[in-house]
Parts: structure tokens; C-alpha cells; sequence
């Protein structure tokens, strides 16, 4: 199959689809209205329900239903609708129940604007919800990668039992990019053994939940989750480097900043300056490894971000005092534009700092 | 000898962690014969509430959820579109239910969805020590009422099983209660009846159940019933609010 | 003569069934269970009618009722 040009918002839609998602549950939120628009007409085709629900916390309780079923299910939002769902998806982490939720980051906080941000970046990795859980954090940089990852996204929920979030924004959710979708694949998603489907003469009832009433149960729970989240953090840590090889100064940059800051690294080239990127595809666990490692060769950091600052703490941790690490950022709604990036590696270069 | 009472099979053989003289075991009871009176055992789902029968997922020996506080109807309608086959009820209560959960419980019988609730209504918020339920009577003292609840101040209590009957998805609602022996009977006839529904596709079913809290009502458990009685009875009318003409 | 078997080690006291019974004919033992509950017992097994109202009535399951099978014809 040829390539097609498809919007973000519905490769997503696409992307679910084709890794056997046949359930999603929502609420309409700019900026990502175009992925329900797109599952509303395509989950029919294929066997799937398209359910609008009465609102965030009832979409993600549907998820955690549906989930505990055994289906590939999927939810999406943006930022104000994922605060809604917090309590939810800590629950989904505390009955480690796999599933997919997107969120289209637009501009905060509270009803803040619908242009495209990146400050829901704490809200994603740090866990969201209440109690001690992490999401796996998937962020997409064009809408092939959208597509794939898709894909992944299911893979790894079902893999470690562990809700997945995958982040994009406006900018990606509305921009128009070819795709190459590939061959259908034949899906081998994994039984579901621990599924709550009905006992069917099961010798053991299942149980899907997330209440240890007893401390000790509690703490062993925990601790098993924390053990989960050790072997992701050691093993699916993802991302792409660009120009990286010499680099004096790297960039860290994800989504549509790490776009931005490709065109930096080109303009850098082009003036002869040492320059990389580092963008990270898995928000968590963050690429912390590969960071610690150019932090070794590398003079200094430079996080670009569409924040106030977040992710640059994750590049403190890695890059763990070696070397000075810079940030960048634009806010509200606000997209870093390729030349003021530019100028801000060259003030760094050049020996200032902030 | 024959058994004319025992214990139904799909209620695990463990203690109920209730207080003594609370309906909550006699509800659960009906609710276990039900499900084996009609043989869907294998098919049955539970899913509990939060709420002093947070853990009728114990008791219940069939497959089942815990949702969060008030979402049971969001959770029962994820695993009932996954598995349009299966039995799937709700064990709530009133706080559950009629205050966080109202919209949940709302939407989830407007769209008709196919599966039981059954909705305990005893007045207050037992768990948490005895404060006001939507559904706690005017002039009700508990510990966020001292002086009796006051329309002024807190509004009127809810009528749930009113106020669903008048949603076209909503097929079967019925408010029944714990008083005496010929209502226990009575409540046994109208779960089987809003499962029955389910299983014939017919549409969303709910059973208000008006039952005893002794412990934070302040009263013994025969008194408790008597309050029912007196009491709720006069407000909460009993019956069917919304019947399908036959169970197909 | 029907049968009336109390679990005693799960009766709670609540008195529901010495309430409901028609006859009369359940009481609170003198004696304390586990729990520190007054168990609930039969008195009078002859008056039992094996109707099973103390059993419907009980929330917590304690009671157990067996009654000899009618013979037909």
C-alpha cells in the first residue's frame, strides 16, 4: 500500500484501529475532536463501538470496565478532560488494567486555551493521580510516528498490564502528513487470563481491583508495581538522536518542539556549529540513560520545551550535575520558533547563561 | 429432611463484615438467590461500589470489579458493551449512587444499558460516620445534620427511582424494602424481575432497596426496620415506578 | 418435626429472627458467642412450622432450615 496523507487526529483514530482497539469511550474536547469523529464512523466498519459518554470520569471508568473485560480499549482528551480522568486512571494503574489515552495538550492551566502545549508533561510522568504509579508516556513527533506508535501503545499496555498514555498536541493532532499505514497485520494480542469475563466454570473468580485494605497487602502491592515499573524503566526507554555525534550542545526537545528543534540543528550545521538533539519518545520512562552518556562528551544541555519547564528536570537528573543544562520555553499556546531557538544556542555557545 | 432454607451457591461461605441487624446481608442474599434461581452464575458480574459494601466483591463468588466512588454504572456499561452476554450488576449505595455518582447513574439508564443496579437507600452515609445522604429524610439527625436535616440548608432528599422511570432507556424500576418478612419476598420478586429484563435485552433495570443502618440511626435493629416502616415508607413510596408490559 | 440449625459463631444478636418469628419460639441464649453476641436459638422446636421466616430475616446467613418431605397420594 501507497502513502496517504492523513491528519494526526485520525491516524490516531487509524492507528488504533489497525492494533485491534475495537472500544473507545470519550468526551468531545478541542483539540482532538477529530479522532472521535473519525472512530465514530470507523469503529462500525469493523466491529467496534464508538460510545460518546456523559463525560471524562465516566469515559475512563468505561475504559476501566471494558479493560477489566479483556478489550483493547481506548479513551483521548485534552488537558482539563485528563485532570477528570485522574482519579480513574489511578485506579486503571492500581488494578493494572491495560489501556490507551490520549492526550492532545492544549494550552493551561485551568481552562488556559485549545493551541497546542506541553505542560501536562509533570501530569503524565509523574503519575497524575493519586498514589505511587507511573504511565508508560508515549510522544509522537509526525503522523507516521503517530501511526506506530499506536501500535506500541497497545503492545506495551497489554505487555506490563499498565495504562499507556500517548501525548501530542494541536499541532500534531491538526497537521497533515503522508502515512504509510502497511499491511494489515495479523494481531497476536496476548490471553487475558486475570480477565473478570464471568467464571465460565473458572476453578478461581477473577477480581479486578485496586483496594488492599490490609497495610501489608498494600505495601506488597506497591512494591510488586514498583518492581513493574523498574523493568520498563530499564527497558523501554526510547529515542531518537539527530546530529548528536561531536555535539558540543544538545538539545532535548519531544513533539512539536523536537520538530522546531530539528530545523535548529540543520541551521546550526549550516553555521558550522556543534549542535544535536536528543527527542525523547518515551516521556516515561525518559531516556536517561542515553542522556548520562552524552553527558559525557557534551559541554552543555539545552531543554526546549512548550512550558514553563518540566522535562528539563528529567534532563537535570540524567545529565546529574555533569554538565550545565539550559532551558528554553514558550508557553500558552505559544510554539518556539526555529530562529529564536537558534539564538538562544548560539547566547550559549557563545558563554552566556541565564 | 429437605432443606428448606440454606445458604445460595453463589455466596461465598465467609462472614459478612456488616454490623449486626444491618439488611445489607439480607440484600445480598436475595441478590445470590437470583443468580442461582436463574443460572447465570457463570455469566454473572458484580461490581461494587465504594461504600460500606465495598467488599460485596468478596461476598459475591462470581467474577467482579471494585469501581471508584459512584463510577460502578460507567464500569458496568465498559464491561457490558465488551460482553453483551454476560450478567452484569451494581451494588451501590446511597451516596454512591445519588450524590457523586448521579450522573453516571443517569446517563447509564438513558442509554438503556443493559444491565441490574440494585440501590441501597438507608438514609445516610454509613461508612464514614453516619452524615447526610441525599437521601437522609428532613428533620434526620446525623453527624453533619445535628439539628435534624433542614430543607433551607441541605434541600430535599432525592427520589431516584422517580426521578429515573421517566428516561425512556430506563425498563425496569422498582423501590422495595427490608421492613418485614412479606417485603423481603416481595424485593426478592422485583430483583429477579429487573434481571429477567436484562437478560431480555429489554433495557436498563434498577431495585431501590429501603434498608436499615441500626448502628447510625442510633436505634436496635427491630426499630430500625419500624423506621423504615414509619418513616421512609410515607416518602419513598413502594412498587414499580416503570415496568416492561412482559418480560419478553 | 422440622430442623432448625443455628451457626452460632456468626449470630450477631440482632434479634430479627426472635422478632419475626410467628410462633414466638426463638430466644437469645444466656451464653455468649466469640463475637460477644447473644446467639439466637429455638426454645420450642415442637411449635416449629420449619416457615423459615427467622432464616429470610437474618442478615447474616446464621440460620439453616430442613423440614421432612410431604408424601404426595
Amino acid at each position: 500500500m501507497g502513502k496517504m496523507l492523513m491528519k494526526g487526529n485520525e491516524a490516531i483514530g487509524e492507528g488504533a484501529v489497525r492494533a485491534g482497539c475495537r472500544y473507545f469511550f470519550g468526551y468531545p474536547i478541542t483539540p482532538q475532536s477529530e479522532l472521535p469523529h473519525y472512530l465514530a464512523k470507523r469503529m462500525p466498519e469493523v466491529g467496534g463501538l464508538y460510545l460518546q459518554a456523559e463525560s471524562e470520569v465516566a469515559s475512563i471508568n468505561m475504559v476501566f470496565g471494558a479493560a477489566g473485560a479483556g478489550a483493547r480499549v481506548m479513551t483521548s482528551s485534552s488537558g482539563p478532560g485528563i485532570s477528570l480522568m485522574q482519579e480513574g486512571i489511578s485506579y486503571l494503574a492500581g488494578a493494572e488494567l491495560p489501556c490507551v489515552i490520549v492526550n492532545m495538550v492544549r494550552g493551561g492551566p485551568g481552562l488556559g486555551n485549545i493551541a497546542p502545549a506541553q505542560s501536562d508533561y509533570f501530569q503524565a510522568t509523574r503519575g497524575g493521580g493519586h498514589g505511587d504509579y507511573h504511565l508508560i508516556v508515549l510522544a509522537p513527533a509526525s503522523v507516521q510516528e503517530i501511526v506506530d506508535l499506536m501500535q506500541d501503545s497497545f503492545d506495551l499496555a497489554d505487555k506490563y498490564r499498565n495504562p499507556v498514555m500517548l501525548m501530542g498536541d494541536g499541532v500534531l493532532g491538526q497537521m497533515m502528513e503522508p502515512v504509510d499505514l502497511g499491511e494489515e497485520k495479523i494481531l497476536s494480542i496476548p490471553e487475558k487470563s486475570w480477565a473478570a469475563t464471568g467464571r465460565m466454570k473458572r476453578e478461581k473468580k477473577n477480581l479486578i481491583n485496586s483496594l488492599y485494605i490490609v497495610p501489608e497487602n498494600c505495601e506488597v502491592h506497591n512494591i510488586k508495581l514498583g518492581e513493574k515499573y523498574k523493568l520498563i524503566a530499564s527497558g523501554e526507554q526510547r529515542w531518537e538522536e539527530y546530529r548528536t555525534e561531536g555535539a558540543e550542545l544538545i538539545m532535548v526537545a519531544y513533539g512539536t518542539a523536537a520538530r522546531v528543534c530539528k530545523a535548529v540543528a540543520d541551521l546550526c550545521k549550516a553555521e558550522g556549529m556543534p549542535v544535536g538533539l536528543i527527542r525523547p519518545i518515551t516521556l516515561w520512562p525518559f531516556p536517561g540513560r542515553r542522556i548520562s552518556e552524552l553527558a559525557e562528551t557534551a559541554k552543555s544541555f539545552l531543554s526546549v520545551e512548550m512550558s514553563m519547564g518540566q522535562m528539563v528536570d528529567d534532563v537535570r537528573l540524567s545529565v546529574n550535575g555533569k554538565k550545565p543544562v539550559h532551558f528554553y520555553g514558550r508557553v500558552g499556546g505559544m510554539i518556539p520558533a526555529a530562529r529564536d531557538v537558534f539564538n538562544e544556542v548560539q547566547f550559549i555557545l557563545s558563554g552566556g547563561a541565564r | 429432611m429437605k432443606k428448606i432454607f440454606s445458604r445460595p451457591e453463589s455466596l461465598k461461605d465467609m462472614p459478612f463484615h456488616y454490623c449486626p441487624g444491618c439488611t445489607h446481608g439480607i440484600v445480598h442474599r436475595l441478590v445470590a438467590e437470583v443468580i442461582d434461581e436463574l443460572d447465570v452464575f457463570d455469566r454473572a458480574i458484580a461490581v461494587a461500589p465504594v461504600g460500606c459494601s465495598v467488599f460485596c466483591y468478596e461476598y459475591f463468588d462470581c467474577d467482579a470489579y471494585q469501581a471508584s466512588h459512584g463510577r460502578a454504572p460507567a464500569v458496568a456499561t465498559g464491561i457490558k458493551r465488551v460482553l453483551p452476554g454476560s450478567v452484569v450488576f451494581t451494588y451501590q449505595g446511597d451516596g454512591d449512587l445519588a450524590a457523586i455518582g448521579t450522573a453516571e447513574i443517569i446517563h447509564a439508564a438513558a442509554r438503556g444499558e443493559k444491565f441490574t443496579v440494585i440501590f441501597i437507600n438507608n438514609a445516610i452515609y454509613a461508612m464514614t460516620g453516619g452524615q447526610m445522604a441525599p437521601t437522609t429524610l428532613l428533620g434526620q439527625k446525623t453527624t453533619t445534620t445535628p439539628f435534624g436535616r433542614d430543607s433551607e440548608i441541605n434541600g430535599s432528599p432525592v427520589k431516584m427511582s422517580e426521578m429515573l422511570s421517566v428516561l425512556d432507556g430506563a425498563a425496569y424500576i422498582s423501590r422495595v424494602s427490608m421492613h418485614n418478612p412479606a417485603n423481603v419476598a416481595k424485593a426478592k420478586k422485583a430483583i429477579k424481575k429487573a434481571f429477567e429484563v436484562q437478560m431480555a435485552g429489554q433495557g436498563f433495570s434498577m431495585v431501590e432497596v429501603l434498608s436499615s443502618c441500626p448502628t447510625n440511626w442510633g436505634l436496635s435493629p427491630v426499630k430500625a426496620l419500624k423506621w423504615i416502616e414509619e418513616k421512609m415508607i410515607p416518602y419513598y413510596p413502594l412498587g414499580e415506578f416503570k415496568a416492561p408490559s412482559e418480560v419478553v | 418435626m422440622p430442623r432448625v440449625t443455628f451457626r452460632e459463631e456468626r449470630c450477631k444478636g440482632c434479634e430479627l429472627c426472635k422478632n419475626f418469628c410467628p410462633k414466638g419460639i426463638v430466644e437469645m441464649a444466656g451464653h455468649i458467642n466469640a463475637m460477644g453476641f447473644h446467639p439466637a436459638t429455638v426454645t420450642d422446636i415442637e411449635k416449629c412450622t420449619g416457615c423459615a421466616t427467622c432464616a429470610r430475616m437474618c442478615p447474616d446467613m446464621v440460620i439453616e432450615v430442613e423440614k421432612e418431605e410431604k408424601k404426595v397420594g
